[in-house]
């Protein structure tokens, strides 16, 4: 039962807290750790030259973008059934995260896609997924924000997580599909080059980066989301009044 | 070390700008993101401390 | 059954009561299907091409403009709350109120598609691909809709949060709608697309209703 001893917002407070700085070292230094495999001992590809370095950025955060989401469906279902407030929190905390991944997911795919395959967008199925991604988790922020009562928009936000989450395969499918049908012939990006294991050590590192970085943000930005909504609560009134920073 | 120069790594087989736009941007967006969540936490504990002494009174 | 066939009957009567308000969402599907040969020019063949994808899009949006009213009326006048609270289960007249609102708005679509196709010189076997696809699609985009409409029910700017939150769910129903017209056009077969589109609509059938009960109860509070 210890693991539901942190499902109350009062325990769980200080907890994120503690762990919140952890996760930012550890983010910081596997980043570095990361950088000085991708640009200083990763080789020049023997097709892409040097630009296939975005890769260390795009792909980690492609990944991120998708798992972020998935822990968003996740603890969507873990509050619908059990109705606990602090999976609404988590799933709140994580939208704005993934929604950048996603954002940076599609920028650097397009400005790795311009000097390789010619076009700084190329309706490549990976891609156009994550685009419609993204509109998932702008729906999911732009629905959130527009309820004014904070239960409904937790729920709400939960549902439409949800059908988006379940979604996402058949989405992800047809866009394969019409990729195919419409392509042709053309590359993909999902194609890309046949890696040195130095290269995936790289993109790995970048990836654990990344997700150390996701905890520590939404660990302090649930934090602030917890005050907000507990505030009429003893322990949280007693924590606004001392918080320093 | 493979880079000859500084500004072999800065160019990047003439490719510098997408590598660059690539990194560059990323590494905006975070700053942005966290300087937004340090904005948050300040404005919702100031916000919040408002409402305290509202209620007190 | 009975309480299914007493909201269907009861919601078509409402509809036809208010059906100015559903010809002007057929309008706008013919409309928008109008507009795109004046930005691409109407050349024939590019016609063709376009067609099967422009008419999909128009369809889409016309639907997407007749959703706001499907739960928007009964919750206005209390009606929601109501039957929220009988002991029925509630998936059984939700179904029925898609069901009323598809064949209100979303069957005119399917009967009124032919004439557009003709002005986009689209051939008679391709017209009824295009058909059977908008017969198997529309209804799907109206049980996937009705969530949205469900969710977003009294929102102020309801109607464009609506659109943002439900056409990416479309997306996979355009894709195979529009895709089988164009695998008729290239010879090849379009029993694929079409049975995704019916395996579709059975899952949509299976799942959304439930998570529209589950959005009305929230809007419903």
């Amino acid at each position: 039962m210890k693991l539901f001893h942190f499902a109350s917002p009062q325990t769980f407070y200080p907890l994120a807290g503690r762990l919140a700085p952890v996760f930012a070292v550890l983010a910081a230094v596997l980043c570095i750790a990361g950088l000085y495999i991708g640009f200083l001992l990763a080789p020049t590809d023997a097709q892409q030259g040097e630009v296939y370095r975005i890769i260390f950025i795009h792909v980690p955060a492609a990944w991120m973008s998708m798992f972020i989401y998935l822990v968003m469906a996740f603890w969507s279902i873990v509050g619908l059934s059990l109705g606990t407030r602090l999976s609404f929190y988590m799933c709140r905390a994580l939208a704005p995260t993934g929604a950048i991944f996603c954002f940076i997911a599609l920028w650097t795919g397009a400005l790795w896609g311009r000097p390789t395959w010619g076009a700084y967008w190329v309706w490549d199925a990976r891609l156009t997924s994550q685009l419609l991604l993204q509109f998932l988790y702008f729906g999911y922020i732009a629905l959130t924000q527009a309820i004014e009562d904070p239960r409904r928009a937790d729920r709400a936000g939960a549902i439409i997580a949800l059908v988006g989450a379940v979604n996402v395969p058949v989405i992800y499918f047809s866009v394969q599909w019409w990729n195919t049908l419409h392509q042709g012939a053309s590359v993909s990006l999902t194609k890309a080059p046949s890696m040195a294991s130095i290269m995936l050590s790289g993109m790995l590192v970048m990836a654990i980066a990344a997700w150390c970085y996701t905890l520590a943000v939404t660990l302090k930005r649930v934090r602030s989301i917890i005050l907000e909504r507990e505030r009429h609560t003893d322990w949280a009134a007693a924590e606004i009044a001392g918080a320093q920073r | 070390m493979m880079w000859q120069s500084v500004s072999e790594f800065l160019s990047m087989g003439g490719r510098g700008f997408y590598v660059w736009g690539s990194y560059g941007v990323t590494f905006l967006l975070i700053a942005l993101e966290l300087w937004l969540l340090a904005r948050r936490r300040r404005s919702s504990l100031t916000r919040l401390r408002q409402l305290q002494q509202l209620d007190r009174s | 059954m009975n309480l299914f066939i007493a909201v269907l009957r009861r919601d078509l009567l409402l509809a036809w009561r208010g059906r100015s308000d559903l010809l002007v969402a057929l309008a706008f599907f013919i409309i928008v299907a109008s507009l795109f040969p004046f930005g691409v020019g109407a050349e024939p063949n590019q016609l063709r091409a376009i067609g099967p994808g422009v008419l999909w899009v128009a369809a889409l949006l016309a639907s997407l403009l007749a959703l706001p009213r499907l739960f928007a009326q009964d919750h206005e006048s209390g009606v929601l709350e109501q039957l929220l609270l009988s002991p029925e289960p509630a998936v059984i007249w939700v179904t029925a109120k898609i069901a009323a609102h598809w064949l209100a708005t979303g069957l005119p679509l399917v009967i009124v598609a032919p004439l557009l196709a003709m002005m986009y010189r689209l051939e008679p076997g391709a017209v009824s691909v295009l058909c059977g696809g908008l017969l198997l699609g529309t209804p799907i985009l109206s049980l996937i809709g009705a969530i949205g409409a469900a969710l977003t029910l009294g929102l102020r700017g309801g109607g464009s949060l609506l659109a943002l939150l439900v056409l990416p769910l479309f997306v996979p129903v355009l894709v195979f709608g529009a895709g089988a017209v164009d695998a008729w056009a290239g010879g090849m077969g379009v029993s694929a697309h079409l049975s995704l589109l019916g395996g579709g609509l059975l899952g949509a059938l299976a799942l959304a209703p439930w998570a529209c009960v589950a959005a009305l109860r929230l809007a419903a509070e």
